[in-house]
């Protein structure tokens, strides 16, 4: 077993060993890589009923504006992010990224208008980095706060509002990418309809103390059962979602990412806050004339798994790379193995031949549209 | 005859052919497999080389030649259906099947008591 006595803890380490997780290090942190099910049946359990995330290794910021003016801390973030947060309203939330002045991506997040302030979740890895970026250039107008005594529980599946509706009633009424507070065992608990993996469900904040018995108490429920890294891995890979670090980096654009979903109208060209963002020059050129490569989906047409890492070609023999796989595995509920990866935009229209090597050998695959699970999102 | 290596195979051996598998140890390690990719049959391998390839959602992982030979025959229906290699490790999981180029070789190898030992 890897030692992960220099790693940080959840608040939920003690609740992983008494479930028989395997521990590994990630971001950090010591996390859930699996439990005693395995990763097949943990994400087959999550698609067809209720599974449980153990994600407090997440960062949690909140934004206050010093004016006491929601807006002023969304016109704030806005010079980060090429999203329309000032058009978000109290009680939502929305994807978002943080470019840098080459139109690469720092991190992506998520952000909540939560009425008098902003509330994001940023990734692990980058949390420190994110901290930091906020503090240099939201401090005049805004109090940027890490909430480092939070946990972060995700439920996702078709039985996460049910599950969740016993302990916080109320949650059935949220629809997708809603954001409430509910009193959860006498804290306040900020819940998210939303989630990593696809399917219907939620992200619940808590204060660490309570953590570890929220979790109890959410197990306790026969359609929930624990659920590792692992399968977050793949179960976010068939939903068609990035993992930062792996399929978007610094030097990737939202357009080569195939995010742009993520800017609104506000942001764009023409709009009321048009760019203002560090790449804006970059990415709105993009935006408008393409970039030179796509993000795509990949279907390997052999039963091989392809693996982040293997080199794309245009062809069986001869040539060079022409791309890169960036995520890749077995995808359980498709039944096959699915990948994701960057060709050349002449090379992303779904259906396209392409060849991916892995252990030297050339495997045929076709670009794939995403996601390769449809999402079962509550929407209405 | 059965006999292990430290890489987590079994070889059962009768004569000079032995059926080479991974063991019930190896499969708990790996989780549920989800692909198997078997040698040719006629293959010559030397001791250590990569024989297999084995994957599960997470990873692949390689099955390695326990000594020098030639691989005669392989299980097809591990390919078709990987569980069943989680399933039945020890008899209906085997993955092939080789002619030992030095039988006189098994003897480098670990008895099933010293493999129990090894991974305790």
């Amino acid at each position: 077993m890897a030692d992960l006595s220099d790693l940080k803890k959840t608040p939920l380490f003690d609740l992983h060993e008494k479930l028989g997780a395997r521990m590994v290090p990630f971001a950090g942190y010591a996390m859930p890589v699996q439990y005693p099910a395995g990763v097949l049946k943990e994400h087959l359990h999550t698609r067809e009923k209720a599974g449980l995330f153990d994600v407090s290794h997440m960062g949690q910021v909140t934004i206050r504006p010093k004016s006491g003016d929601v807006r002023d801390a969304a016109l704030a973030l806005e010079a980060l992010v090429p999203v329309d947060v000032a058009g978000l309203k109290a009680g939502r939330q929305r994807y978002g990224l943080f470019t840098n002045e080459d139109g690469g991506l720092l991190d992506d997040l998520m952000i909540t208008n939560r009425g008098d302030h902003l509330f994001l979740v940023v990734n692990a890895a980058c949390k420190e980095a994110d901290f930091a970026h906020l503090s240099t250039h939201l401090s005049e107008t805004c109090e940027v706060t890490p909430l480092e005594d939070r946990a972060l529980l995700a439920l996702q599946g078709p039985g996460a509002e049910a599950a969740l509706e016993k302990v916080a009633p109320g949650v059935v009424a949220m629809r997708f990418m809603d954001v409430a507070s509910f009193d959860i065992l006498g804290a306040e608990a900020i819940v998210s309809r939303s989630g990593y993996t696809g399917e219907d469900g939620f992200e619940i904040s808590v204060p660490a103390g309570k953590a570890a018995a929220l979790a109890e108490m959410l197990l306790q429920d026969e359609s929930v059962q624990p659920i590792g890294l692992g399968a977050r891995d793949s179960l976010r890979l068939e939903a068609g979602l990035c993992l930062y670090g792996s399929d978007i980096d610094q030097t990737t654009t939202p357009v080569e990412a195939a995010l742009e979903w993520a800017m609104q109208k506000a942001r764009k060209k023409g709009g009321a806050r048009e760019g203002g963002f560090p790449g804006a020059s970059v990415i709105l050129e993009q935006l408008h004339n393409g970039a030179d490569r796509r993000r795509v989906g990949l279907r390997p047409q052999t039963k091989t798994p392809v693996r982040a890492g293997a080199a794309l070609y245009a062809h069986e023999e001869g040539g060079e790379p022409i791309g890169v796989v960036t995520s890749g595995g077995f995808g359980p509920s498709v039944e096959a193995p699915v990948a994701m990866g960057y060709v050349p935009a002449g090379m992303s229209g779904a259906g396209t031949p392409l060849f991916a090597e892995v252990r030297g050998k050339r495997h045929p695959v076709m670009v794939a549209t995403l996601p390769f699970v449809m999402p079962r999102y509550k929407r209405a | 005859m059965l006999k292990f290596t430290e890489e987590h195979e079994w070889l059962k051996v009768e004569g000079d052919i032995a059926t080479v598998g991974i063991t019930t140890h190896a499969t708990v390690q790996l989780g549920d497999l989800v692909f198997v990719e078997l040698p040719d049959v006629g293959k010559a391998v030397e001791k250590g080389d990569e024989a297999a390839v084995v994957e599960s959602v997470k990873a692949a992982s390689e099955v390695y030649a326990p000594l020098a030979g030639e691989v005669t025959e392989v299980n097809q229906a591990i390919a078709d259906n990987p569980a069943l290699v989680n399933d039945d490790p020890m008899g209906a999981g085997w993955f092939f099947k080789m002619k030992l180029a030095d039988p006189a070789a098994l003897a480098d190898l670990l008895d099933e008591d010293a493999y129990q030992a090894l991974v305790g």
